[in-house]
């Protein structure tokens, strides 16, 4: 059956540069500079990439980042919390448009 | 839970896992061995630095049913070394000139000649270690005083802890263990052990509950340290991560669970010269309960004995077994993954 999604194809992202070499290539350079241990920890990191992964729903990176979260030494209670935060930022973000909403209606209403 | 040797599974076999190991295919690394790795970084044949560990493995015979357990080690099963043999690893361990005695199992301490011997050993001046599983110290008065026998002979306590919470731990390990072992470790640091002053070692070992790799070991420990000392006031002096090898009971979890390619994979694309040069079984040699002689624990458990002609305890020549070519099989990946991977930690 033919998904748009396929697991295996994450194995595939290096392939990108394939097709423009020179942006793929700085890209990945970045990218594994971005996850080093810096003022955050790895593991700092790696939750904050699991959280981002739920918010964009990119299910390549929750398969990455869940697995990197374990292999970092976090437990399903912090990585579901991490998952919280993103919720809520998500919820969050919805909900203070609201106040959007609330000024708009005031604004047309007697 | 019964061990797969008391279910009578294949995978009891280790020849029946190295079948597995060596046909099963792994995408695109199906052909692939450990040999060639070695042989790509002029490591290969992989030969011996030395005797400096030697590691008795005193039995099956457990308290626990661990699901990731390698030795498939349990209360079913019977297979404990006897002091005939015992008496043959100290003669063997005199000739080897090891710094170092390794004990292991099963639960080593449920042999009753486990004492004895640890007595011995510590006549002789060896370093000894004793690879603990904690919940024994607690699970029958008989063995209450464990604590301030492993003192009196200065033992190093090793003993596993995959987690500090109890659901992960007691996920691995069985319902209960995780309070148990913290009752244990309580034990231990009021005799001494854990606290540096007193030079008495008490280190943990971390294996992953599940199909992936240990975290760094260094940033582990932080965490440990810091969540058993705030919430159950435990102190430890080590962490050592380890790697979960593809033998019995957990290479039984990666294929019932579809885990299997995928951590395969994972363990060759991670493969680590570095740690490849510093695998334990250059400088370690393992004994099992029957007296024969393997490369490492792993070897042990998949019925791969040395290559050499020296392959029982009563034939111990250091001469044969240091000049031994090391026999390596695709199970070997796992302590060159990543950080790599030892009884004594990572390896990098």
């Amino acid at each position: 059956m033919k998904t748009y999604y396929n697991p295996e194809d994450l194995k595939k992202f290096g392939d990108i540069g394939e097709f423009q070499q020179k942006l793929a290539n700085k890209f990945f350079d970045y990218y594994g500079e971005v996850f080093k241990e810096g003022a955050l920890t790895a593991r700092e990191k790696s939750l904050i990439a699991l959280a981002v992964s739920h918010t964009i729903q990119c299910p390549y990176c929750i398969d990455a980042y869940t697995t990197d979260s374990l292999e970092k030494g976090c437990d399903e209670e912090q990585m579901m919390e991490a998952v919280h935060v993103a919720a809520a930022i998500r919820g969050g973000a919805s909900l203070v448009h609201g106040v959007q909403m609330m000024n708009k209606v005031k604004e047309i209403s007697m | 839970m019964k061990s797969l040797a008391a279910q009578g599974q294949i995978l009891a076999k280790g020849s029946e896992q190295i079948r597995l190991l060596e046909t099963l295919p792994i995408n695109g690394f199906k052909q692939l061995n450990f040999k060639d790795r070695l042989k790509e970084m002029g490591a290969f044949p992989l030969k011996p630095t030395g005797i400096d560990v030697f590691q008795v493995n005193l039995g099956k015979m457990c308290n626990q049913v661990c699901k990731h357990c390698h030795v498939d080690a349990g209360p079913d099963r019977k297979e404990i070394m006897g002091q005939d043999n015992m008496r043959l690893c100290l003669d063997a361990i005199k000739k080897s000139k090891a710094k170092v005695v390794d004990l292991t199992g099963g639960a080593p301490e449920m042999n009753p000649h486990f004492r004895w011997f640890v007595e011995q050993l510590s006549a002789l001046g060896k370093q000894i270690i004793v690879r603990c599983n904690l919940t024994i110290i607690v699970s029958n008065p008989k063995y209450h005083d464990l604590p301030e026998f492993y003192k009196k002979h200065r033992c190093e306590i090793v003993s596993s802890l995959p987690y500090f919470t109890a659901l992960k731990t007691d996920a691995q390990r069985g319902s209960g263990v995780f309070e148990k072992s913290i009752k244990a470790l309580k034990m231990l640091n009021a005799v001494g052990y854990g606290i540096e002053e007193t030079g008495l070692a008490l280190n943990l070992m971390y294996n992953p509950a599940g199909a992936f790799l240990p975290a760094d070991q260094e940033a582990l420990k932080i965490q440990f340290q810091k969540r058993l000392k705030e919430q159950h006031g435990v102190v430890f002096n080590d962490l050592y991560t380890l790697t979960n090898l593809p033998i019995s009971r957990f290479l039984d979890y990666l294929i019932r669970s579809g885990n299997y390619q995928a951590y395969m994979e994972k363990l060759i694309n991670s493969f680590n010269p570095a740690a490849a040069r510093n695998v334990m079984c250059r400088n370690t040699l393992s004994v099992s309960w029957d007296g024969f002689i393997y490369d490492c624990d792993f070897n042990q458990m998949l019925d791969i004995p040395v290559a050499c002609d020296a392959i029982h305890i009563k034939d111990f020549d250091r001469e044969k077994l240091s000049s031994r070519e090391i026999v390596t099989n695709k199970h070997c990946f796992g302590c060159t993954a990543g950080a790599g991977s030892s009884c004594g930690g990572s390896t990098t």
